[in-house]
Protein backbone atom coordinates (compact mmCIF):
# COMPACT_ATOMS: atom_id res chain seq x y z
CA UNK A 1 0.00 0.00 0.00
CA UNK A 2 1.44 3.43 -0.90
CA UNK A 3 2.24 5.45 2.23
CA UNK A 4 -0.28 8.18 1.41
CA UNK A 5 -3.21 5.80 1.13
CA UNK A 6 -5.40 4.95 4.12
CA UNK A 7 -6.18 1.29 4.66
CA UNK A 8 -9.66 0.20 3.58
CA UNK A 9 -12.45 0.91 6.06
CA UNK A 10 -13.19 -1.56 8.83
CA UNK A 11 -16.28 -1.53 11.04
CA UNK A 12 -15.91 -3.08 14.50
CA UNK A 13 -18.82 -3.50 16.89
CA UNK A 14 -17.55 -2.99 20.47
CA UNK A 15 -19.09 -5.02 23.32
CA UNK A 16 -22.30 -3.34 24.56
CA UNK A 17 -21.20 -0.23 22.66
CA UNK A 18 -21.04 1.47 19.26
CA UNK A 19 -19.53 0.55 15.90
CA UNK A 20 -16.03 1.94 15.55
CA UNK A 21 -15.09 2.83 11.98
CA UNK A 22 -11.45 3.15 10.94
CA UNK A 23 -9.57 3.52 7.67
CA UNK A 24 -10.69 5.16 4.43
CA UNK A 25 -14.36 6.04 4.81
CA UNK A 26 -16.92 8.79 4.40
CA UNK A 27 -20.27 9.15 6.17
CA UNK A 28 -22.99 10.41 3.83
CA UNK A 29 -26.76 10.75 3.84
CA UNK A 30 -28.87 9.14 1.09
CA UNK A 31 -28.30 12.11 -1.19
CA UNK A 32 -24.58 11.66 -0.93
CA UNK A 33 -24.01 14.71 1.29
CA UNK A 34 -20.99 14.09 3.43
CA UNK A 35 -21.31 14.57 7.18
CA UNK A 36 -18.33 16.33 8.70
CA UNK A 37 -15.97 13.91 10.43
CA UNK A 38 -13.09 15.40 12.36
CA UNK A 39 -11.28 12.33 13.58
CA UNK A 40 -9.63 9.25 12.09
CA UNK A 41 -11.71 6.82 14.14
CA UNK A 42 -15.41 7.45 14.66
CA UNK A 43 -18.14 5.74 16.69
CA UNK A 44 -21.54 5.11 15.08
CA UNK A 45 -24.57 4.63 17.32
CA UNK A 46 -25.63 0.99 17.69
CA UNK A 47 -28.23 1.29 20.46
CA UNK A 48 -30.42 3.75 18.54
CA UNK A 49 -30.74 6.22 21.40
CA UNK A 50 -27.88 8.65 20.74
CA UNK A 51 -28.88 12.32 20.61
CA UNK A 52 -26.47 12.94 17.75
CA UNK A 53 -27.16 10.03 15.43
CA UNK A 54 -25.63 8.52 13.43
CA UNK A 55 -22.77 9.18 15.85
CA UNK A 56 -22.46 7.69 19.34
CA UNK A 57 -22.77 9.99 22.37
CA UNK A 58 -22.39 7.36 25.10
CA UNK A 59 -26.13 7.03 25.81
CA UNK A 60 -25.98 3.21 25.43
CA UNK A 61 -24.49 3.12 28.93
CA UNK A 62 -27.57 4.81 30.42
CA UNK A 63 -30.04 2.38 28.85
CA UNK A 64 -28.26 -0.89 29.59
CA UNK A 65 -27.63 -1.70 25.91
CA UNK A 66 -26.22 -5.21 25.48
CA UNK A 67 -24.72 -6.67 22.31
CA UNK A 68 -21.66 -8.79 21.64
CA UNK A 69 -18.68 -7.73 19.56
CA UNK A 70 -18.95 -10.75 17.28
CA UNK A 71 -21.88 -11.95 15.19
CA UNK A 72 -24.95 -13.08 17.10
CA UNK A 73 -26.07 -16.63 16.37
CA UNK A 74 -29.25 -17.10 14.33
CA UNK A 75 -32.25 -17.51 16.64
CA UNK A 76 -32.73 -21.21 17.31
CA UNK A 77 -29.41 -22.13 15.70
CA UNK B 1 1.88 30.17 23.07
CA UNK B 2 5.11 30.35 25.07
CA UNK B 3 6.45 27.41 27.09
CA UNK B 4 4.96 26.66 30.47
CA UNK B 5 6.20 28.71 33.39
CA UNK B 6 4.59 28.77 36.82
CA UNK B 7 5.28 30.71 40.00
CA UNK B 8 5.82 29.01 43.33
CA UNK B 9 2.56 29.51 45.27
CA UNK B 10 2.48 30.45 48.96
CA UNK B 11 3.24 27.38 51.10
CA UNK B 12 0.43 25.79 53.10
CA UNK B 13 2.38 24.18 55.94
CA UNK B 14 5.79 22.83 56.97
CA UNK B 15 6.25 20.39 54.04
CA UNK B 16 5.55 22.89 51.28
CA UNK B 17 7.51 25.54 53.16
CA UNK B 18 10.58 23.28 53.41
CA UNK B 19 10.31 22.23 49.78
CA UNK B 20 9.81 25.71 48.32
CA UNK B 21 12.67 27.14 50.37
CA UNK B 22 15.00 24.44 49.04
CA UNK B 23 13.80 24.93 45.45
CA UNK B 24 14.84 28.58 45.58
CA UNK B 25 18.44 27.43 46.21
CA UNK B 26 20.88 25.43 44.07
CA UNK B 27 19.69 21.95 43.12
CA UNK B 28 22.17 19.88 45.03
CA UNK B 29 21.47 21.50 48.36
CA UNK B 30 20.38 18.76 50.64
CA UNK B 31 16.63 18.76 51.08
CA UNK B 32 16.22 16.93 54.36
CA UNK B 33 13.79 14.07 54.13
CA UNK B 34 10.78 14.75 56.34
CA UNK B 35 10.08 12.36 59.19
CA UNK B 36 6.99 10.19 59.22
CA UNK B 37 4.17 12.12 57.54
CA UNK B 38 0.81 11.17 58.99
CA UNK B 39 -1.87 13.69 58.03
CA UNK B 40 -5.42 12.91 59.19
CA UNK B 41 -6.73 12.97 55.66
CA UNK B 42 -3.97 12.70 53.04
CA UNK B 43 -6.44 13.00 50.14
CA UNK B 44 -7.38 16.54 51.15
CA UNK B 45 -4.33 17.67 53.13
CA UNK B 46 -3.41 21.12 51.87
CA UNK B 47 0.28 20.98 52.75
CA UNK B 48 0.94 17.41 51.57
CA UNK B 49 -0.95 17.75 48.28
CA UNK B 50 0.60 21.13 47.42
CA UNK B 51 4.15 19.94 48.15
CA UNK B 52 3.58 16.80 46.07
CA UNK B 53 1.98 18.80 43.27
CA UNK B 54 4.92 21.18 43.01
CA UNK B 55 7.43 18.32 43.25
CA UNK B 56 5.61 16.70 40.31
CA UNK B 57 5.28 19.98 38.37
CA UNK B 58 9.06 19.95 37.88
CA UNK B 59 8.37 17.23 35.26
CA UNK B 60 5.76 19.32 33.42
CA UNK B 61 6.86 22.93 33.56
CA UNK B 62 9.52 25.50 34.35
CA UNK B 63 9.07 27.17 37.75
CA UNK B 64 10.18 30.80 38.09
CA UNK B 65 13.41 31.06 40.07
CA UNK B 66 13.85 27.27 40.30
CA UNK B 67 16.83 25.52 38.70
CA UNK B 68 15.55 22.90 36.23
CA UNK B 69 18.07 20.37 37.53
CA UNK B 70 15.94 19.98 40.65
CA UNK B 71 13.71 17.65 38.59
CA UNK B 72 16.10 14.72 39.02
CA UNK B 73 17.88 15.81 42.18
CA UNK B 74 18.20 12.76 44.49
CA UNK B 75 17.17 14.75 47.56
CA UNK B 76 14.06 16.02 45.76
CA UNK B 77 13.15 12.49 44.70
CA UNK B 78 13.65 11.18 48.21
CA UNK B 79 11.55 14.02 49.68
CA UNK B 80 8.88 13.35 47.07
CA UNK B 81 8.71 9.67 47.84
CA UNK B 82 8.07 10.52 51.52
CA UNK B 83 5.05 12.52 50.31
CA UNK B 84 3.86 9.81 47.93
CA UNK B 85 3.73 7.07 50.55
CA UNK B 86 0.87 8.39 52.75
CA UNK B 87 -1.08 9.45 49.65
CA UNK B 88 -0.70 6.04 48.00
CA UNK B 89 -1.73 4.32 51.23
CA UNK B 90 -4.80 6.53 51.64
CA UNK B 91 -5.91 5.79 48.07
CA UNK B 92 -5.32 2.06 48.55
CA UNK B 93 -7.57 2.11 51.62
CA UNK B 94 -10.47 3.29 49.45
CA UNK B 95 -10.04 0.67 46.76
CA UNK B 96 -11.10 -2.96 47.31
CA UNK B 97 -8.86 -5.60 45.73
CA UNK B 98 -9.99 -6.89 42.33
CA UNK B 99 -11.88 -10.17 42.32
CA UNK B 100 -10.59 -13.15 40.36
CA UNK B 101 -13.62 -13.11 38.04
CA UNK B 102 -12.98 -9.46 37.16
CA UNK B 103 -9.46 -10.25 36.02
CA UNK B 104 -10.79 -12.65 33.40
CA UNK B 105 -12.32 -9.77 31.44
CA UNK B 106 -10.87 -6.45 32.41
CA UNK B 107 -12.87 -4.65 29.69
CA UNK B 108 -16.15 -5.99 31.08
CA UNK B 109 -15.10 -5.35 34.69
CA UNK B 110 -14.37 -1.71 33.84
CA UNK B 111 -17.93 -1.29 32.53
CA UNK B 112 -19.28 -2.54 35.85
CA UNK B 113 -16.92 -0.35 37.85
CA UNK B 114 -17.89 2.90 36.11
CA UNK B 115 -21.59 1.98 36.25
CA UNK B 116 -21.25 2.14 40.05
CA UNK B 117 -19.58 5.56 40.17
CA UNK B 118 -19.52 6.50 43.88
CA UNK B 119 -19.54 10.26 43.21
CA UNK B 120 -22.40 12.75 43.74
CA UNK B 121 -24.41 13.91 40.68
CA UNK B 122 -22.26 17.00 40.05
CA UNK B 123 -22.78 17.21 36.28
CA UNK B 124 -26.55 16.83 36.64
CA UNK B 125 -26.56 19.57 39.27
CA UNK B 126 -24.55 21.88 37.02
CA UNK B 127 -26.81 21.18 34.05
CA UNK B 128 -30.01 21.99 35.86
CA UNK B 129 -29.20 24.54 38.57
CA UNK B 130 -25.51 25.46 38.81
CA UNK B 131 -24.91 29.22 38.91
CA UNK B 132 -22.48 31.14 36.75
CA UNK B 133 -20.10 31.56 39.70
CA UNK B 134 -20.22 27.81 40.39
CA UNK B 135 -19.56 27.00 36.74
CA UNK B 136 -16.53 29.32 36.74
CA UNK B 137 -15.24 27.64 39.89
CA UNK B 138 -15.70 24.27 38.21
CA UNK B 139 -13.66 25.45 35.22
CA UNK B 140 -10.93 26.77 37.51
CA UNK B 141 -10.70 23.44 39.38
CA UNK B 142 -10.61 21.48 36.14
CA UNK B 143 -7.89 23.69 34.67
CA UNK B 144 -5.47 21.93 37.06
CA UNK B 145 -5.66 18.97 34.69
CA UNK B 146 -7.29 20.15 31.47
CA UNK B 147 -4.49 22.58 30.55
CA UNK B 148 -2.21 19.53 30.43
CA UNK B 149 -4.89 17.10 29.31
CA UNK B 150 -3.47 13.72 28.27
CA UNK B 151 0.10 14.54 29.28
CA UNK B 152 0.21 12.25 32.36
CA UNK B 153 -1.12 9.28 30.37
CA UNK B 154 1.47 9.78 27.63
CA UNK B 155 4.06 8.51 30.11
CA UNK B 156 2.60 5.04 29.52
CA UNK B 157 3.64 5.03 25.86
CA UNK B 158 7.17 3.61 26.17
CA UNK B 159 6.05 1.11 28.78
CA UNK B 160 3.37 -0.79 26.89
CA UNK B 161 3.53 -3.83 24.59
CA UNK B 162 2.74 -3.08 20.92
CA UNK B 163 -1.03 -3.70 20.82
CA UNK B 164 -2.07 -1.67 23.87
CA UNK B 165 0.52 0.92 22.86
CA UNK B 166 -1.16 1.30 19.44
CA UNK B 167 -4.53 1.65 21.21
CA UNK B 168 -3.16 4.35 23.53
CA UNK B 169 -1.71 6.24 20.59
CA UNK B 170 -5.02 6.01 18.72
CA UNK B 171 -6.63 7.81 21.69
CA UNK B 172 -3.79 10.25 22.33
CA UNK B 173 -3.46 11.31 18.67
CA UNK B 174 -7.05 12.50 18.83
CA UNK B 175 -6.61 14.07 22.31
CA UNK B 176 -3.68 16.05 20.97
CA UNK B 177 -5.74 17.41 18.09
CA UNK B 178 -5.03 14.86 15.35
CA UNK B 179 -2.05 16.83 14.09
CA UNK B 180 -3.56 20.29 14.65
CA UNK B 181 -2.36 22.29 17.66
CA UNK B 182 -5.57 24.36 17.66
CA UNK B 183 -7.71 21.27 18.13
CA UNK B 184 -5.64 19.89 21.00
CA UNK B 185 -8.00 19.34 23.90
CA UNK B 186 -5.85 21.44 26.24
CA UNK B 187 -6.06 24.28 23.69
CA UNK B 188 -9.85 23.91 23.47
CA UNK B 189 -10.02 24.19 27.26
CA UNK B 190 -7.92 27.35 27.16
CA UNK B 191 -10.49 28.82 24.73
CA UNK B 192 -13.29 27.92 27.12
CA UNK B 193 -11.43 29.69 29.94
CA UNK B 194 -10.91 32.79 27.82
CA UNK B 195 -14.53 32.73 26.73
CA UNK B 196 -15.81 32.82 30.32
CA UNK B 197 -13.35 35.55 31.31
CA UNK B 198 -10.77 33.38 33.10
CA UNK B 199 -7.01 33.46 32.59
CA UNK B 200 -5.90 30.36 30.61
CA UNK B 201 -2.24 30.68 31.61
CA UNK B 202 -0.91 27.31 32.79
CA UNK B 203 -0.81 27.19 36.60
CA UNK B 204 -2.48 30.58 37.00
CA UNK B 205 -4.91 29.32 39.66
CA UNK B 206 -2.50 27.08 41.58
CA UNK B 207 -2.94 29.07 44.78
CA UNK B 208 -6.72 28.65 44.54
CA UNK B 209 -6.87 24.86 44.04
CA UNK B 210 -7.59 23.09 47.31
CA UNK B 211 -5.73 19.90 48.25
CA UNK B 212 -8.67 17.78 47.16
CA UNK B 213 -8.32 19.17 43.61
CA UNK B 214 -4.54 18.80 43.59
CA UNK B 215 -5.05 15.16 44.63
CA UNK B 216 -6.99 14.42 41.41
CA UNK B 217 -3.93 15.45 39.39
CA UNK B 218 -1.34 14.00 41.78
CA UNK B 219 -3.05 10.63 41.44
CA UNK B 220 -2.51 10.44 37.68
CA UNK B 221 0.95 12.03 37.75
CA UNK B 222 2.02 9.51 40.39
CA UNK B 223 0.76 6.63 38.26
CA UNK B 224 2.44 8.19 35.23
CA UNK B 225 5.87 8.68 36.76
CA UNK B 226 6.20 5.15 38.13
CA UNK B 227 6.54 2.38 35.57
CA UNK B 228 5.35 -0.12 38.16
CA UNK B 229 1.96 1.65 38.11
CA UNK B 230 1.51 1.42 34.31
CA UNK B 231 -1.53 -0.79 34.87
CA UNK B 232 -3.11 1.78 37.18
CA UNK B 233 -2.27 4.60 34.74
CA UNK B 234 -4.02 2.77 31.91
CA UNK B 235 -6.99 1.96 34.16
CA UNK B 236 -7.16 5.61 35.19
CA UNK B 237 -7.32 6.73 31.56
CA UNK B 238 -9.95 4.11 30.72
CA UNK B 239 -12.06 5.16 33.70
CA UNK B 240 -11.66 8.83 32.77
CA UNK B 241 -12.76 8.27 29.16
CA UNK B 242 -15.64 6.03 30.23
CA UNK B 243 -17.07 8.67 32.56
CA UNK B 244 -16.65 11.60 30.20
CA UNK B 245 -19.22 11.70 27.37
CA UNK B 246 -22.38 12.02 29.43
CA UNK B 247 -21.07 14.51 32.07
CA UNK B 248 -19.49 16.65 29.36
CA UNK B 249 -22.79 16.89 27.51
CA UNK B 250 -24.31 18.14 30.78
CA UNK B 251 -21.55 20.70 31.35
CA UNK B 252 -22.04 21.93 27.78
CA UNK B 253 -25.77 22.24 28.49
CA UNK B 254 -25.03 24.09 31.73
CA UNK B 255 -22.94 26.67 29.86
CA UNK B 256 -25.62 27.06 27.16
CA UNK B 257 -28.25 27.57 29.86
CA UNK B 258 -26.03 30.28 31.37
CA UNK B 259 -25.90 32.03 27.99
CA UNK B 260 -22.47 31.05 26.67
CA UNK B 261 -21.91 30.35 22.99
CA UNK B 262 -20.20 27.65 20.96
CA UNK B 263 -16.68 29.05 21.50
CA UNK B 264 -17.12 28.27 25.20
CA UNK B 265 -19.01 24.97 24.90
CA UNK B 266 -16.83 23.52 22.13
CA UNK B 267 -14.45 21.81 24.56
CA UNK B 268 -17.37 19.97 26.21
CA UNK B 269 -19.21 19.18 22.97
CA UNK B 270 -16.02 17.83 21.43
CA UNK B 271 -15.59 15.50 24.41
CA UNK B 272 -19.06 14.01 24.00
CA UNK B 273 -18.17 12.77 20.53
CA UNK B 274 -14.46 12.09 21.07
CA UNK B 275 -14.84 10.15 24.30
CA UNK B 276 -17.67 8.06 22.89
CA UNK B 277 -14.91 6.76 20.59
CA UNK B 278 -12.07 6.75 23.10
CA UNK B 279 -13.86 4.95 25.91
CA UNK B 280 -14.25 1.81 23.80
CA UNK B 281 -10.65 1.77 22.66
CA UNK B 282 -9.41 2.56 26.18
CA UNK B 283 -11.49 -0.11 27.92
CA UNK B 284 -11.17 -3.00 25.49
CA UNK B 285 -8.03 -2.48 23.39
CA UNK B 286 -5.83 -0.52 25.80
CA UNK B 287 -6.80 -1.73 29.31
CA UNK B 288 -8.09 -5.14 28.22
CA UNK B 289 -5.15 -5.47 25.83
CA UNK B 290 -2.58 -4.70 28.51
CA UNK B 291 -4.24 -7.09 30.98
CA UNK B 292 -4.17 -9.85 28.37
CA UNK B 293 -0.48 -9.36 27.61
CA UNK B 294 0.69 -8.62 31.14
CA UNK B 295 -1.76 -10.42 33.45
CA UNK B 296 0.37 -9.47 36.45
CA UNK B 297 -0.83 -5.85 36.15
CA UNK B 298 -4.51 -6.65 35.43
CA UNK B 299 -5.45 -6.05 39.06
CA UNK B 300 -3.69 -2.69 39.00
CA UNK B 301 -5.63 -1.67 35.87
CA UNK B 302 -8.85 -2.04 37.86
CA UNK B 303 -7.20 -0.32 40.83
CA UNK B 304 -6.47 2.70 38.64
CA UNK B 305 -10.09 3.00 37.51
CA UNK B 306 -11.47 2.59 41.04
CA UNK B 307 -8.92 5.03 42.47
CA UNK B 308 -9.94 7.62 39.85
CA UNK B 309 -13.61 7.30 40.78
CA UNK B 310 -12.90 7.56 44.52
CA UNK B 311 -10.62 10.58 44.27
CA UNK B 312 -12.95 12.31 41.80
CA UNK B 313 -15.88 11.57 44.14
CA UNK B 314 -14.05 13.28 47.01
CA UNK B 315 -13.45 16.29 44.79
CA UNK B 316 -17.04 16.46 43.51
CA UNK B 317 -18.40 16.12 47.07
CA UNK B 318 -16.19 18.98 48.16
CA UNK B 319 -17.66 21.23 45.46
CA UNK B 320 -21.26 20.34 46.23
CA UNK B 321 -20.78 20.56 50.03
CA UNK B 322 -19.10 23.96 49.76
CA UNK B 323 -21.85 25.32 47.56
CA UNK B 324 -24.56 23.91 49.75
CA UNK B 325 -23.05 25.90 52.62
CA UNK B 326 -22.94 29.01 50.46
CA UNK B 327 -19.14 29.01 50.37
CA UNK B 328 -16.59 29.07 47.59
CA UNK B 329 -15.13 25.66 46.69
CA UNK B 330 -11.78 27.35 45.95
CA UNK B 331 -9.26 28.42 48.57
CA UNK B 332 -10.06 32.03 47.74
CA UNK B 333 -13.11 33.24 45.83
CA UNK B 334 -12.53 34.32 42.25
CA UNK B 335 -12.33 38.03 41.73
CA UNK B 336 -15.33 39.15 39.68
CA UNK B 337 -14.61 38.86 35.98
CA UNK B 338 -15.90 40.87 33.06
CA UNK B 339 -19.08 39.33 31.67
Amino acid sequence: MPPDQSPPATITPYPDGPYLVRGDFAVTDRDGNEMPVERRTIALCRCGKSRMRPFCDGTHKLIGFKAPSGQEPWPGA
Amino acid sequence: MAGRLIELPPPRGPLSEQLFEALEGPPHTRLACPGLIEPDDPLADEDLQLALYVAYELHYTAIAGVDERWEWSPSLLSFRSALERPFEEAVAELVPPAEAAELESVGAALQEIVAEDPGPPLSRYMETQGTREQMLEHVVHRSAYQLKESDPHSWAIPRLPPRPKAALLEVQFDEYGGGSADRMHAALFAKTMEGVGLDPTYGRYLDRWPGVTLATVNLMTGFGLHRRRRGALVGHLAGFEMTSSIPNRRYGNALRRLGYGPEVTHFYDEHVEADAVHENIAAWDLAGGLAAEEPEVAGDVLFGARALLQVEARWASHLMDSWEQGETSLREPLVPVAA
